[in-house]
C-alpha cells in the first residue's frame, strides 16, 4: 500500500507543479454555439499556455453582465456591431482594439469598415467583425407559400400557426412592412414613439393570430420541426439547421429587407488577457477554423469567401433563401442610441400584457 | 470562564446565519432600495427622488401584471392546500408508520429534479404533438390535436406541481404531532365528521396551514421559469418584467423599482391573509407547543 500512497502523491504533486504553466486562462463571454469543443481544443493544442473556459450570453444579457462588474470578469466579448456603442458611452465597459494585433487583411473589407464605423469613439475602434447573419422570415413550404414578408406572421390565413420572438427584432421589421425606416427614425424620439405606437398597435392586434412567442433557438426548432408553427419570424442560422432536417422549411428575406446583424470581437474594459483574446481572434478567423466556426453556428464568417466555407448543408440553404437582389437589400442594424430600448421595451411590455385570443 | 466560553461558542455559531441574513439578504435588499430611489435624468446623471414610484404607479401595464401575479398566486396557493391538505393527513395520520417515510420520499422525489427540467417535463407532455395530446388523438377521444400548452390553466398547473410540497412538509409535520385521542374524543362526543375536521384537526394544523401558505404563497410569486416557460402570448408574469427591466432595457432603477414593489406587495398580501383569517404569526407559525 505504502509505495502506492507515496507514488499518488508524487504524482499529484507533479500535476500540481504542471498547473502553473498554463497560467493564462481566456474567459470568452460569446453566444451558444460559438465556441465548440473542437475549435477550443485546436486552440489549446497550439497555444498550450492558454485556458479557454466560455459564458453563453445574449446581447443583453452581455452588457447587463459587464455593466454589473464594470467591465471585468471577461476578457473577449461577443457583442453585435449595433449595442456597442451606446454601451461603452453610457457604461464604459470596454477597451480600445489595438487593430496592429488583429490579422484584418482577412477580413472582409467593407464588413470591418461597417462595423469600425459603428463602433468608433474619440477616433478609437472597439470592434472586428466575426460572423454575420440575418433575421427574417421562416416558412414551412408544405403548408404555408406566398410568404414575402414580416406582414405574413399576422395573416388570417396561418391562424394560431405562426410564432414571433417578443424582442426589438419584431418592432423594427414590423415598422419596415408598414412603410417606414425605423434606422432614419432613431435620432428623432418622438418619430420612433409615433413609429411604435403604429407597430405595438399592429402587434396586439396580431395576438389573435399567433400561437406563442418563441424565446430561444432550441424553442424555435421545436415548433417549426413538429408542425405546429408554419410561418415564424427567425434568425437565418436557425433556419439552416432545421433545413438540414426538413428541406420543406426555408428562410425567406423579407421583402423589406432581412436585417443583418454582425457580431463583433470587442474586449472588456477589465479584461487581463488582451494577448490570448487577439490569438483567439486571429485563430478563429482562418480558414480551416471558420469552417468548424460556420458548422456550428450557421453563420457566415467575415472573410470574403464565408458562404464558400459553409457546410455543404447550410451553404444550399443559403442559396434557397438568397440570391443577389436579397443581399443587397440586407438592412444592418443601425447603432442604438442611448435610451431607445427603453422606449421599445414599453411597447414590447404593451403588447405582451394586451388580451388577445 | 466557562461563561465566555459560552458565549464564544454562542457567537461563532450565530456568526454563519448573521452573515448570511446580512450580507445576502439585508444589504442587497438596502442596494436595491438606493438604486429604486435614483432617478436618471440623462448619461451617467441621478438624482434622488420617487420618479421611479411615480412612472409605477402611472404605467397600467405593470399594476395589472403586478395583481394579476398576486391573483393567481393566491389561487396557487389555495389550490395547494386544498390538494396538499388531504396528502399530508394520510401520510400523518393514515397511512401505517413504515409506508410513512415511503410516501413523503416520494413526494420529495420531483424536487431531486430542477425547475427547468419539470418545466420541460410538461412542456413535452402538454404540446400539441405531444404526449397527451397524441395519445388522445390515437385513443380516438379528439379527432385533432389540441394545444393544452400556453395558457393560464397550464401556469397554474406547473406552479402547483412545483410548490406543492412545500405545503405538505409544514402540514405532515404539524399533524404528525396530534394525539389521536384527541379526534376519538370528538368522535365520542358526538362530533359529526365534519365537526371533528372543523373543530379539531383545522385548528390544530393551523401552524402548518399557516407556514406552508405564506412558503407557497411568496415562491409561486417570486417564481421566474414555469410561468415564462409555460405561458403564452398573455401570460405575463411580473418577475418577467422585473427581468426586462433589468437585462433587455437596461433600466436598473425601474426594475429595482419593482423588486421593492414585489416585496411590499406580497407582504401585505400575506399581512392582509392573515388579517382576514383571524390568525397572527404569533399564535401559529412561533407557537409554544
Amino acid at each position: 500500500m505504502k509505495p502506492m500512497i507515496r507514488g499518488l502523491l508524487a504524482g499529484t504533486a507533479l500535476s500540481m507543479a504542471a498547473a502553473p504553466l498554463s497560467a493564462e486562462t481566456l474567459r470568452l463571454l460569446t453566444w451558444g454555439s460559438y465556441a465548440p469543443d473542437e475549435v477550443i481544443e485546436k486552440f489549446e493544442a497550439e497555444y498550450p499556455d492558454i485556458d479557454v473556459e466560455v459564458t453563453f450570453s445574449n446581447n443583453e444579457e452581455m452588457i447587463a453582465k459587464l455593466r454589473a462588474t464594470g467591465g471585468t470578469g471577461f476578457d473577449l466579448a461577443q457583442p453585435s456591431h449595433d449595442r456597442v456603442n451606446a454601451a461603452q458611452q453610457e457604461y464604459n465597459i470596454y477597451k480600445p482594439l489595438d487593430m496592429s494585433k488583429i490579422d484584418t487583411d482577412v477580413m472582409t473589407p467593407n464588413l470591418l469598415e461597417g462595423v469600425a464605423a459603428n463602433t468608433t469613439i474619440d477616433g478609437e475602434v472597439y470592434s472586428v467583425p466575426h460572423q454575420w447573419g440575418t433575421s427574417g422570415i421562416m416558412v414551412n413550404q408544405a403548408e404555408a407559400s406566398g410568404v414575402t414578408g414580416w406582414g405574413d406572421l399576422c395573416n388570417e390565413e396561418y391562424q394560431g400557426r405562426t410564432s414571433m420572438r417578443l424582442r426589438r427584432t419584431i418592432l423594427l421589421g414590423m415598422g419596415f412592412a408598414m412603410g417606414y425606416d425605423p434606422f432614419a427614425l432613431y435620432d428623432d424620439k418622438e418619430a420612433y414613439q409615433e413609429m411604435l405606437n403604429e407597430v405595438t398597435q399592429k402587434l396586439i392586434d396580431c395576438k389573435s393570430v399567433i400561437k406563442t412567442y418563441w424565446t430561444g433557438g432550441d424553442d424555435l426548432s421545436a415548433l417549426m420541426l413538429s408542425g405546429e408553427v408554419v410561418v415564424s419570424e427567425t434568425w437565418d442560422s436557425t433556419a439552416f439547421k432545421i433545413y438540414a432536417e426538413n428541406p420543406d422549411i426555408v428562410f425567406v428575406p423579407p421583402e423589406t429587407g432581412a436585417l443583418a446583424w454582425i457580431d463583433t470581437f470587442t474586449i472588456p474594459r477589465g479584461g487581463e488577457a488582451d494577448d490570448a483574446a487577439y490569438k483567439w481572434i486571429n485563430f478563429v478567423m482562418r480558414p480551416e477554423i471558420v469552417k468548424l466556426m460556420s458548422a456550428s453556428t450557421g453563420a457566415i464568417a467575415a472573410v470574403p469567401n464565408g458562404i464558400e466555407l459553409l457546410p455543404d448543408d447550410k451553404r444550399a440553404a443559403v442559396e434557397v433563401a438568397f440570391d443577389q437582389s436579397d443581399l443587397d437589400n440586407l438592412k444592418f442594424f443601425a447603432n442604438i442610441p442611448p435610451g431607445l430600448e427603453d422606449m421599445e421595451g414599453m411597447a414590447l411590455e404593451q403588447i405582451k400584457a394586451a388580451s388577445g385570443n | 470562564m466557562s461563561r465566555d466560553a459560552g458565549r464564544l461558542s454562542l457567537i461563532l455559531l450565530f456568526a454563519p446565519f448573521a452573515l448570511w441574513i446580512g450580507l445576502l439578504i439585508i444589504l442587497p435588499q438596502i442596494g436595491i432600495g438606493y438604486i429604486s430611489l435614483r432617478e436618471k435624468v440623462g448619461i451617467n446623471e441621478y438624482e434622488f427622488g420617487f420618479k421611479n414610484y411615480a412612472d409605477f404607479a402611472q404605467a397600467a401595464v405593470y399594476r395589472n401584471t403586478l395583481f394579476r401575479t398576486a391573483w393567481i398566486s393566491i389561487l396557487v396557493t389555495m389550490l395547494a392546500l386544498v390538494l396538499g391538505f388531504p396528502i399530508s393527513y394520510y401520510i400523518a395520520k393514515i397511512a401505517r408508520e413504515r409506508s410513512r417515510a415511503a410516501l413523503f420520499l416520494m413526494c420529495l422525489i420531483p424536487l431531486w429534479v430542477s425547475d427547468l427540467v419539470r418545466a420541460y417535463g410538461w412542456i413535452v407532455l402538454l404540446r400539441e404533438t405531444g404526449v397527451v395530446s397524441t395519445a388522445l388523438v390515437s385513443m380516438g377521444v379528439i379527432n385533432e390535436p389540441i394545444e393544452m400548452l400556453y395558457n393560464d390553466v397550464t401556469v397554474i398547473i406547473g406552479l402547483v406541481y412545483t410548490v406543492i410540497l412545500f405545503m405538505i412538509v409544514p402540514l405532515v409535520s404539524t399533524m404528525q404531532g396530534m394525539d389521536d385521542s384527541l379526534l376519538e374524543a370528538g368522535f365520542n362526543l358526538g362530533g359529526s365528521r365534519l365537526t371533528v375536521f372543523r373543530r379539531i384537526v383545522v385548528p390544530y394544523a393551523m401552524p402548518g396551514i399557516v407556514a406552508g401558505c405564506i412558503i407557497v404563497f411568496m415562491i409561486t410569486a417570486g417564481s421566474y421559469l414555469t410561468p415564462v416557460l409555460l405561458g403564452g402570448k398573455n401570460s405575463s408574469w411580473f418577475t418577467e418584467q422585473i427581468y426586462n427591466q433589468f437585462i433587455t432595457r437596461y433600466n436598473w432603477e425601474a426594475g429595482a423599482t419593482f423588486g421593492v414593489l414585489l416585496l411590499l406587495f406580497t407582504s401585505l398580501v400575506v399581512w392582509l391573509g392573515l388579517r382576514l383569517t383571524g390568525q397572527s404569526l404569533a399564535t401559529t407559525v412561533a407557537k409554544d407547543t
